[in-house]
């Protein structure tokens, strides 16, 4: 063996322990073995490193050599991170499969972005001009919805040489800046230490909400774009069709999704699927905007650790382009769960629940990365990254580390319920426990886009619900028949909220996605039939006569009725409402 | 390393050995150990360091010194050598024959640690399998290459249902090789005859692999038992081209040995003292489940999990429900009702339902049956506990047909033989059946060209004709 590596002395799971590894510094990249597993350096003591392996080590020996790159764990940023599919090192999973067949083998290498693909790089800058880190000088169509700027890389400022158009891999030089310490050689692609943040010029406050066509989260609890959210719940919730829906919808620049320790069959489901969906707006395949990270819970676990980092570094990457991002990590839970099983191999003293004490400090960390902000570029540009980060609480008890530590980071809380999902209500989020902080920031932007009427309308469904789990209450003591009349209607009323407005079919053509003025049309005809009854009752009609009318049913049919029909539906079910019912002749 | 045979014990502790002086053995190297009466054991190494191996013993440690135990270091990790001479034949935990038939002679051994399977080469379950069943078939539905455990309690007839639905599974219009494969960890002999009496009097052990585990032998056979089923499954799937399917009976008791060698290893222990990964290890089982792209079969899991005291959010069958695809939960209840089988469809799911059914797999009305029936029911069991407090005559007129629907979708619907083999039309037909006692304007889950084409209601048909 020669000197210049270190030697296993230790193999305990995923944690390695290795002898004079050279020149070993936190964080270092190394090579594992014989078999060349790719590990990363954790702690260091003495001449003593522990490192976490991103493979199954069976099979690994003490005395076998451990190799130092003596590079931190880094993503290749560049044209062709569109569309792909990685694991949580990001090693591309169809290229896993070229090499090793439909079972992942160890110790493969694999280039993260296609070194042999040439692109079309259009200049934009001119020679001689001075340039500044995040500056523009260029670009590439990555894919048909999405234009990839370069830009120059972080640290590097100068004087731009050779710049031309042309066709290039993502390996060649296409510019040089020179400056007073040398020149830089600046290619399509660059690299980012993914436990490094990268740096904004200052966070603008969210102004402008994310779009996702689900009607419970516009409406009641919207997302800006640059803002966090935790969405908790039990298995069988609805966790993952809610993030898929959010992917597939919601209508930010790029999408990146990090399956984080969940199950291969739904990651094969997004693969299947997602190039079959077209953006509501240009046509084209969902898939052009969206990067996979793919590390399923049978994948190894210190992957799963890092694949949570992979992921945040690329949405800054497309941010730092000018970009919404909007990035769904399914599940944290299992990300955090890494970090236990982890520590407690390096036998760390234990905070609750076994997790390790600086659980809390790692989850904001990654939820600090989120935001919508200035970048840095010498001209004014802005990007956001919204995170929407799943939570899987033992038991559904939200009361453990996890899900504790992320409510204190995120600024919208989606929580889902066993018991609506139970009887298939979905999305399953309880309109009482979910609250968003945006909606007050937000209601400016609904009020002049949408309607000066949303602020009201949002205001009485709110009351509407609330006052109905009250009224529920009463119920359960004294009946249903002893309600007086008015209150009948109150549960009437939210009755239809709940099944004719909230619950939404993720699976149906029609219902998946509902734009914002749809919404609004929705809810305010039940909203106008509420006041429409209450007027009513106060002539002297009853309830079991206002159940009777006719257009009762066609609000429980708005969920079909295509975007495109939708107005004049709206219209005709608004007069027919106010037709039907104004013709109610009162008992007294 | 040498083969050589190290004396060196310097601990034993539960079915944990440790080993000194040993230079470097892998990890999950496999070791052989002879005991000082000549009897031989299999282990397995669990941690190695310049110098001490820590190795965990598979069998009983009863017999065991330090000064005259010897232990070999094989060089390898652990195999299991398959063939289709296998079909029709009883092995135990660690795939030896205890059938008194012939040993396995084959010249393929497979590594029971299977790799990942990668993402991008599964291919999506889609195929329904019929089982005959109406709580699964009409609300729960089964696809190849899906994991559906079953949450049992003790004392519910979970093994009447796996046997039901290993005797009755079938894919419509197909007629291919399938088979099934029974692993069972810490059953008790009367179950384990149960299993062998029913594969045996339907013929259909001639179309299995049985993996015993009873609960007398060594609880660590448990840990490795489920890998050995699974590698023998991925072979006759993915080489032979088979359909198979694997039940796994009782994954409580296999956590409970995950739970005995981590506290022997002193790890710090998890939620209820089950180690830390757990989640990882029992992802390592349940996601051995699917279909591949290129290759003919299929893996589909049925595990079975008692709750202990019933109990959903215990680690066992919550860890499990995050991984698996769904889950069927069986209920105190209703068999206390005397319904077979006692299935609560409510905290009951399949997540891959939508992509078997639907037009051309099953029936274009089956999703919203489904949900129909999901949302009426719940709605008749909410009524069902408030009329207890406020009485039944305080309900509604509209809440009594909800209350006598809950009654009668138990007694009808959920309700059925052991033996009685259900058509997916028969279920759907009996769904729509039911519904037609509540009003026809509550089926809001139902589009309305199904509710004139299905729907059993008079005056609806009358409106239309």
């Amino acid at each position: 063996m020669d000197n210049n590596t270190g030697r296993i002395v230790r193999v305990s799971g995923p944690v390695v322990i290795a002898e004079d590894v050279k020149n070993a510094k936190m964080y270092d990249v190394v090579r594992v073995g014989k078999m060349g597993l790719v590990g990363e350096i954790i702690r260091i003591r003495g001449n003593r490193s522990t490192i976490q392996v991103y493979e199954d080590t069976s099979g690994i020996r003490p005395d076998e050599a451990v190799e130092n790159t003596e590079k931190p764990l880094s993503v290749r940023l560049g044209p062709g991170l569109l569309t792909s599919i990685y694991d949580g090192i990001q090693r591309p999973l169809n290229l896993l499969r070229q090499e090793s067949g439909d079972f992942i083998a160890r110790g493969l290498t694999a280039p993260a972005i296609d070194e042999k693909k040439l692109w079309d790089f259009i200049a934009t800058s001119e020679n001689g001009s001075r340039v500044s880190e995040g500056d523009f000088i260029g670009y590439v169509q990555e894919t048909d919805l999405i234009r990839h700027s370069i830009m120059v890389p972080f640290g590097v400022a100068g004087k731009l040489a050779g710049i031309k158009s042309g066709k290039f891999n993502v390996n060649q030089t296409i510019a040089v800046i020179e400056s007073e310490g040398g020149k830089t050689e600046i290619r399509l692609s660059q690299d980012w230490p993914v436990r490094v943040s990268r740096s904004v010029r200052r966070k603008l406050p969210p102004d402008v909400p994310l779009i996702t066509g689900q009607r419970v989260i516009d409406s009641l609890f919207p997302v800006a774009k640059g803002g966090t959210v935790a969405v908790p719940g039990p298995f069988g919730s609805g966790k993952t069709v809610v993030q898929h829906q959010l992917s597939k919808w919601a209508d930010s620049d790029i999408v990146v999704y990090v399956g984080c320790g969940e199950r291969g069959n739904e990651m094969t489901e997004i693969l299947t699927t997602f190039p079959e969906l077209q953006d509501p707006k240009s046509g084209k395949p969902l898939m052009q905007r969206t990067v996979l990270i793919a590390n399923t819970s049978n994948m190894p676990v210190a992957a799963r650790e890092a694949s949570i980092y992979t992921g945040i570094t690329i949405a800054e990457y497309y941010r730092d382009m000018g970009y919404d991002v909007a990035l769904m990590a399914d599940s944290t839970s299992r990300w955090a769960e890494a970090l236990r099983e982890i520590s407690g191999r390096l036998e760390e003293m234990p905070g609750e629940e076994g997790y390790p004490a600086y659980l809390g400090r790692r989850l904001s960390e990654f939820y600090e990365r989120s935001g919508n902000a200035e970048v840095i570029s010498s001209s004014t540009r802005r990007g956001s990254i919204t995170i929407v980060g799943a939570v899987s609480p033992p038991g559904g008890d939200t009361s453990e580390p996890v899900s504790q530590n992320t409510l204190r980071v995120t600024r919208v809380f989606w929580a889902l319920d066993a018991s609506l999902a139970s009887r298939r209500h979905f999305p399953s989020i309880n309109w009482l426990n979910s609250y968003s902080l945006y909606q007050r920031d937000l209601a400016q932007w609904y009020n002049a886009n949408v309607s000066g009427e949303w602020e009201n309308i949002y205001s009485s469904t709110m009351g509407i619900l609330q006052k109905e789990a009250e009224l529920q209450e009463v119920v359960q003591l004294v009946g249903y028949d002893a309600l007086p009349e008015k209150e009948k209607s109150v549960l009437d009323i939210a009755k239809m909220i709940r099944e004719d407005f909230l619950q939404q079919s993720a699976f149906d053509d029609i219902d998946t996605y509902c734009s914002l003025d749809k919404q609004f049309m929705m809810l305010s005809s039940i909203i106008r039939m509420g006041k429409l009854q209450s007027d009513a009752l106060d002539r002297g009609v009853t309830m079991s006569m206002l159940q009777g009318i006719a257009s009762r049913e066609k609000i429980s049919r708005m969920k079909e009725v295509r975007e495109d029909d939708f107005r004049n539906y709206h219209e005709g079910l608004m007069a027919e409402m106010e037709q039907q019912i104004t013709g109610l002749k009162g008992g007294r | 390393m040498p083969e050589l045979n190290y004396k060196s014990i310097s601990e034993i502790s539960g079915p944990l050995l440790f080993v000194e002086q040993v230079p470097n053995a892998a990890y999950n190297e496999l070791v052989e150990i002879t005991m000082p009466n000549g009897e031989t054991r299999t282990g397995q190494v669990l941690d190695t360091r310049s110098g001490l191996a820590i190795v965990q013993i598979f069998g009983q440690t009863a017999g065991l010194d330090v000064k005259r135990t010897s232990v070999k270091f094989l060089g390898r990790t652990a195999t299991v050598s398959v063939s289709d001479d296998m079909l029709g034949r009883i092995f135990n935990g660690l795939a030896q024959p205890i059938d008194q038939g012939p040993p396995i002679l084959s010249k393929e051994r497979i590594e029971i640690v299977g790799n990942a399977i990668n993402p991008v080469s599964r291919e999506e379950p889609s195929e329904f399998i019929e089982t005959g069943i109406s709580t699964i078939d009409g609300m729960n539905t089964l696809v190849r290459g899906q994991k559906l455990p079953i949450f049992s309690g003790s004392g519910l007839p979970h093994n009447l249902i796996a046997a039901q639905i290993a005797r009755q599974a079938k894919v419509l219009g197909k007629d291919e090789n399938f088979a099934v494969i029974f692993g069972a960890m810490g059953i008790t002999s009367e179950e384990a005859n149960f299993f062998v009496n029913e594969f045996r009097s339907t013929g259909a052990i001639s179309r299995s692999v049985l993996f015993m585990n009873l609960s007398s032998d060594p609880s660590m056979e448990r840990i490795i038992l489920p890998r050995m089923a699974l590698s023998t499954a991925e072979y006759l799937a993915y080489e032979k081209g088979m359909h198979i399917l694997v039940i796994l009976s009782d994954m409580t008791n296999y956590c409970e040995a995950l739970r005995e060698i981590s506290s022997a290893r002193e790890e710090v222990p998890g939620r209820r003292g089950f180690p830390g990964y757990m989640y990882t290890d029992l992802s390592t089982i349940y996601e051995r489940a699917g279909k591949i792209r290129s290759k003919n079969g299929s893996i589909t899991q049925i595990p079975i999990l008692t709750m202990p005291g019933d109990d959903i959010t215990n680690p066992i069958p919550d860890l499990t429900g995050y991984i698996t695809e769904g889950q069927i939960v069986l209920s105190r209840d209703l068999q206390r009702k005397g319904v077979y089988p006692p299935i609560d469809v409510l905290p009951s799911l399949s997540r891959l339902m939508n992509q078997g059914i639907g037009k051309g797999r099953t029936r274009e009305d089956h999703r919203g049956v489904a949900d129909q029936l999901y949302s009426a029911y719940a709605n008749g069991k909410d009524l069902r506990s408030l009329s207890a407090i406020v009485g039944e005559e305080a309900l509604g007129t509209s809440d009594k047909l909800y209350l006598k629907f809950a009654d009668e979708f138990e007694r009808k619907f959920v309700n059925q033989g052991r033996m009685e083999d259900r058509s997916i039309e028969g279920t759907l037909d009996l769904g729509w059946e039911i519904l037609s006692q509540l009003p026809v304007s509550d089926m809001k889950r139902l589009k309305k060209e199904y509710l004139t084409k299905y729907g059993k209601w008079q005056e609806e048909k009358d409106a239309v004709s």
